[in-house]
């Protein structure tokens, strides 16, 4: 049996049943880290030894009768911006370098009561800024598909992982397409779910309106398994939801007839690549095929999400990030000592407390993080407050009335994930906006609140995964990977895997 | 009603308070971190107050309901929908780098408090703007020696709840301002709010005063406001109000500078030094950057919760007075003295006066033995070693004429030295009760020795018969210097 190739329900059956050990499984997946993630560069930190021993204890346990948890044996990769009390977690920022947590994220404490081993913490874009990986204060990750591109991002060591085979789940994050887009360009299945569904405790906050945590996986089905593990209602997290939650796994076997799926004319317009236009009208075609109907919806003010996500979520930042002060934990700036890298001027500055503050910051920060943290200072200043957060905060209230208005028409909206498939490291660098860009599809899900799976479609010329979005209600998580999980029942596209360097 | 000084001086002094309480409550507002207060350092933590990444607050629903009870009792009107703001600013006893706060939508508004001066001087009804509820920051200790220490912080209070009160610009004295927090104080402490322990920080005061100047032509002339800061006590905030009124007295004479466009100047109060100094203004003060806090949800509070929270209040201090005054026929005066001394010392004292039957008899016990011994000792009327029946019982005998009111002081001091029981201590003395055949051989034998003063009586002066009760006295320390008094008359008018 070769665990690589298995799915995660596969996996947690097969060590179940006794087919496989614990160990061995872990020793595959480690082993596959070691081989060819000096390469990918997905993960951050691995702890192998803790891995083992945990396997080794799960084994233990089965073989003793004890009962297991639903993800017994499943090796699971995590985000670094997510707290594990025994792993470093440093969001990929030499702001955090090697800051342990003295507490778990309630989704890897969840993890852990399942029995799931966690294999390590992956690589991202430093506090979850960005949409290539590329910001990551620890080197990029490079996409499985062609290592000379970027695996998108925010969780682009999540996805890179999870394509690679480095893991069989990985859970990441989204706080405007930071689980869909990299899921989308690395052609693996991510789900976000309805903000408040899985607990956001211990997930160092980015923007917290926005934030959501969610399963990177091969396939929907597998994402189900993963959601009946970590989705619930925390009473540590006031924003979570108290709804209970439904057994995601068993309700895929409910059929699509009759599932109306939108159509919306604007994500066809300019800039969307003709090959991800094309893997995504051959998409719908196959949801029809499957019994499904496809109508034209309209998101009148979808046009302004890109410009109201990067006034909410800065503003949010700039106050989330002000935590990392070098004052109780984090970088802290030697005192007085001339210049340093960032060449900001040093002398100055009104008291040494001050100039501690400034020039932490100045050096734990990358220009990405800082660059968003004046941009929400800025907007959150007295006299710029309402032209730019207040309004932003009113146009997210009509691209939330949008979505309300065209799900009493369809059950599901379908479309691109990312306008264009896995693009050049370093091609976007120096251009901000292009960058931002590359969120156009999937801000406005975080915006509104709701839930959002993209999962792949199909492969350019060129051998890049293509993605597919479909953003469904608050709470339609239950349809969403149902609908995912039939599509994937009809095609392979999420069974093909990388050719990487042996 | 003016004050006597306001009359004296040509100007009115404006003042408007803003007092932050700590709220009574086990946990903090956002985590479940203890309150207590003198713990070491940092002992009392955890992640959320702390500040710690991913950490999040989670509303501590009891302490939301003692601010409620606080504003209903300050008049206030509960909104039924509130929310929280981040409130921004970079300092190293605010481990997130914002406070936790309420900005434009606080839970409460528009009340009032009443301060009235028992002795007639003055009577005002204080507004109150509004009454919001935040999170307290940690405390910074600076080692001062040479420059060169470092700061330590201590975050045990970070995250405990504190209420803001903010009062409209309605006092006019310094000592209308002490008057009204002293009746703040006594207020929360009855309501169960807060312990408004100055010397813990459990309550602190910040002070905004102008002059209103009256000019020749009619119109009114404002000083520029200034806002004091670091009082201590009440009494420093009365201090820190007369020297800050009478400093922009000459300010004014000599600048004429009017209430303008310049931020609100900041001067901290030096106790020691009695004045006040230009502070500098915090780095971020002008800006906080305010912000609906996006990890918590709004709170709604309904009808219900307003009317439970209304049943928790009890009896304020301004109803107590008015039932005391009313059930124990006692004055306005004496009811403020029992009113403000707590609610425990209200409950000795309707016990003992239950037990009197009296009000006023009762009241003067507790005004001249009970408080009087209690300033003595300290402590509190909890443990105070006399309990009401005791003194009730040493009451009732002075009625029944077992000994005077004097001697009866005599054995409440020594039921409180002794701790003794009342029976004991009467024994002990060798206080009992003079038969009225012995007070009358006593009598008898005055007269004898004194024929002056018998004289002087039948003379006409009744008054001199008060020397020959000074006598009975010596003679035996039991007798009743009335009957004493009544038996000489008495036996002079029977010699004809």
């Amino acid at each position: 049996m070769q665990p690589l190739e298995l799915s995660a329900i596969d996996l947690v059956t097969a060590i179940r049943q006794g087919d496989v050990p614990a160990v061995q499984v872990a020793e595959a997946f480690l082993d596959r880290i070691a081989k060819v993630d000096g390469v990918i560069h997905a993960f951050l930190h691995v702890d192998r030894t803790a891995a083992l021993e945990r396997a080794a204890d799960i084994d233990a346990r089965r073989k003793a009768g004890k009962p297991l948890g639903p993800l017994a044996g499943l090796p699971v990769a995590v985000k670094d911006a997510l707290c594990t009390a025994d792993q470093p977690t440093t969001c990929a920022s030499k702001m955090l370098a090697g800051y342990r947590p003295p507490y778990d994220a309630e989704v890897v404490a969840r993890l852990r009561a399942a029995d799931a081993v966690i294999v390590g913490k992956t690589n991202m874009d430093e506090f979850a800024m960005g949409g290539s990986n590329e910001n990551s204060a620890f080197g990029p990750v490079h996409n499985p598909w062609d290592v000379s591109r970027a695996p998108g991002g925010s969780s682009g060591g999540s996805a890179a992982c999870v394509a690679a085979d480095m893991a069989p789940v990985a859970i990441g994050s989204d706080t405007g397409g930071s689980i869909r887009q990299p899921a989308g360009l690395c052609g693996i299945t991510g789900l976000k779910p309805t903000y408040g569904r899985v607990s956001r405790r211990g997930l160092v906050a980015f923007a917290s309106s926005l934030d959501q945590i969610g399963p990177m996986t091969r396939s929907a089905a597998d994402a189900a398994l993963v959601m009946e593990a970590i989705a619930g209602h925390d009473p540590g997290d006031a924003t979570s939801l108290a709804n209970a939650v439904p057994p995601y796994a068993s309700l895929l076997e409910q059929p699509l007839t009759g599932l109306r799926i939108g159509r919306v004319a604007e994500h066809f317009g300019p800039g969307l690549d003709p090959e991800v236009a094309h893997g995504v009208e051959e998409a719908f075609a196959a949801f029809k095929a499957a019994g499904a109907t496809i109508h034209d919806v309209e998101l009148p003010h979808a046009k302004y999400g890109i410009a109201t996500y990067y006034l909410v979520a800065p503003c949010e930042a700039s106050s989330n990030l002000a935590r990392y002060d070098g004052a109780h934990y984090g970088h802290r700036a030697e005192p007085g000592r001339g210049h340093h890298s960032s060449g900001a001027p040093t002398g100055g500055f009104e008291s040494p407390l001050v100039e501690m503050y400034c020039r932490s910051r100045a050096e734990g920060f990358g220009p990405e993080v800082k660059r968003r943290i004046m941009l929400g200072t800025y907007a959150l200043s007295s006299g710029y407050y309402d032209a730019y957060y207040a309004k932003a905060l009113r146009v997210r209230r009509l691209i939330r009335q949008d979505y309300l208005d065209a799900f009493r028409e369809v059950d599901l909206i379908g479309g691109p994930v990312s306008p264009t498939p896995a693009f050049p490291l370093g091609e976007k660098t120096n251009d901000p906006l292009a960058m931002y860009l590359v969120d156009m599809y999937t801000v406005g899900t975080n915006l509104a609140g709701i839930g959002g799976i993209s999962f792949p479609c199909g492969f350019t010329k060129g051998g890049l995964p293509i993605g597919f979005q479909l953003q469904g209600p608050a709470l339609s998580e239950p349809l969403l990977l149902r609908a995912a999980d039939r599509y994937q029942r009809l095609t392979d596209w999420h069974r093909r895997r990388p050719k990487l360097p042996a | 009603m003016t004050t006597s000084s306001a009359t004296a001086e040509p100007f009115i002094t404006v003042i408007g308070l803003e007092v932050h309480v700590q709220l009574l409550t086990r946990t903090k507002l956002f985590c479940g971190c203890s309150t207590k207060f003198g713990s070491p350092p940092n002992t009392q933590v955890c992640p959320t107050c702390l500040g710690l990444p991913g950490s999040l607050p989670v509303m501590n629903r009891h302490a939301f309901d003692l601010a409620v009870r606080a504003a209903l009792a300050l008049d206030c009107t509960i909104a039924p929908f509130t929310k929280w703001d981040r409130k921004n600013y970079f300092y190293p006893d605010l481990p997130k780098g914002y406070q936790i706060s309420q900005y434009d939508l606080p839970f409460s508004s528009d009340g009032c408090l009443e301060v009235v001066d028992s002795k007639g001087a003055f009577a005002r009804k204080v507004g109150i703007i509004r009454v919001h509820l935040e999170e307290d920051a940690g405390k910074s200790m600076h080692d001062e020696a040479a420059g060169t220490g470092d700061s330590r912080i201590d975050l045990n209070r970070a995250g405990t709840p504190l209420c803001e009160i903010v009062s409209q610009p309605d006092l006019r004295s310094p000592q209308e301002a002490r008057a009204w927090l002293n009746e703040l104080k006594l207020l929360l402490v009855y309501l169960g709010v807060s312990d408004c322990n100055m010397q813990e920080g459990s309550l602190r005061v910040d002070a905004n005063v102008n002059l209103h100047i009256p000019q020749p032509d009619g119109r009114i002339a404002k000083t520029p406001i200034v806002e004091i800061k670091n009082m201590n006590s009440f009494r420093s905030v009365e201090r820190a109000l007369t020297y800050e009124a009478a400093r922009q007295w000459e300010e004014w004479q000599a600048t004429k500078e009017e209430m303008g466009k310049k931020p609100k100047q900041t001067r901290g109060w030096d106790d020691p030094a009695g004045l006040t100094r230009p502070q500098r203004q915090k780095e971020e003060s002008s800006d906080y950057r305010y912000f609906p806090e996006p990890d918590l949800v709004p709170v709604t509070v309904s009808e219900a919760d307003v009317a439970a929270a209304r049943a928790a209040m009890g009896e304020p201090p301004t109803v107590l007075r008015k039932a005391l005054e009313a059930t124990w026929k006692i004055s306005a005066y004496d009811a403020d003295v029992l009113v403000n001394q707590g609610r425990d010392l209200v409950g000795y004292f309707e016990d003992l006066a239950t037990r009197v039957g009296e009000g006023k008899v009762a009241s003067n016990w507790m005004q001249q033995d009970v408080l009087r011994t209690l300033n003595e000792r300290g402590g509190t009327i909890a443990d105070f070693p006399v309990r009401p029946e005791q003194v009730a019982d040493i009451i009732a005998r002075i009625a029944k004429g077992d000994f005077d009111t004097s001697r009866g002081r005599e054995i409440f001091a020594e039921v409180l030295a002794s701790g003794r029981a009342v029976d004991d201590v009467v024994a002990g003395m060798g206080i009992a009760a003079v038969s009225d055949d012995d007070l009358v051989a006593l009598c008898r034998e005055l007269l004898a020795a004194n024929p002056k003063i018998v004289a002087d009586v039948k003379g006409g002066k009744e008054q001199a018969a008060a020397g020959l009760i000074g006598q009975a006295k010596k003679k035996n320390p039991n007798a009743n210097p009335g009957k004493v008094r009544q038996i000489c008359l008495d036996l002079i008018k029977a010699m004809g």
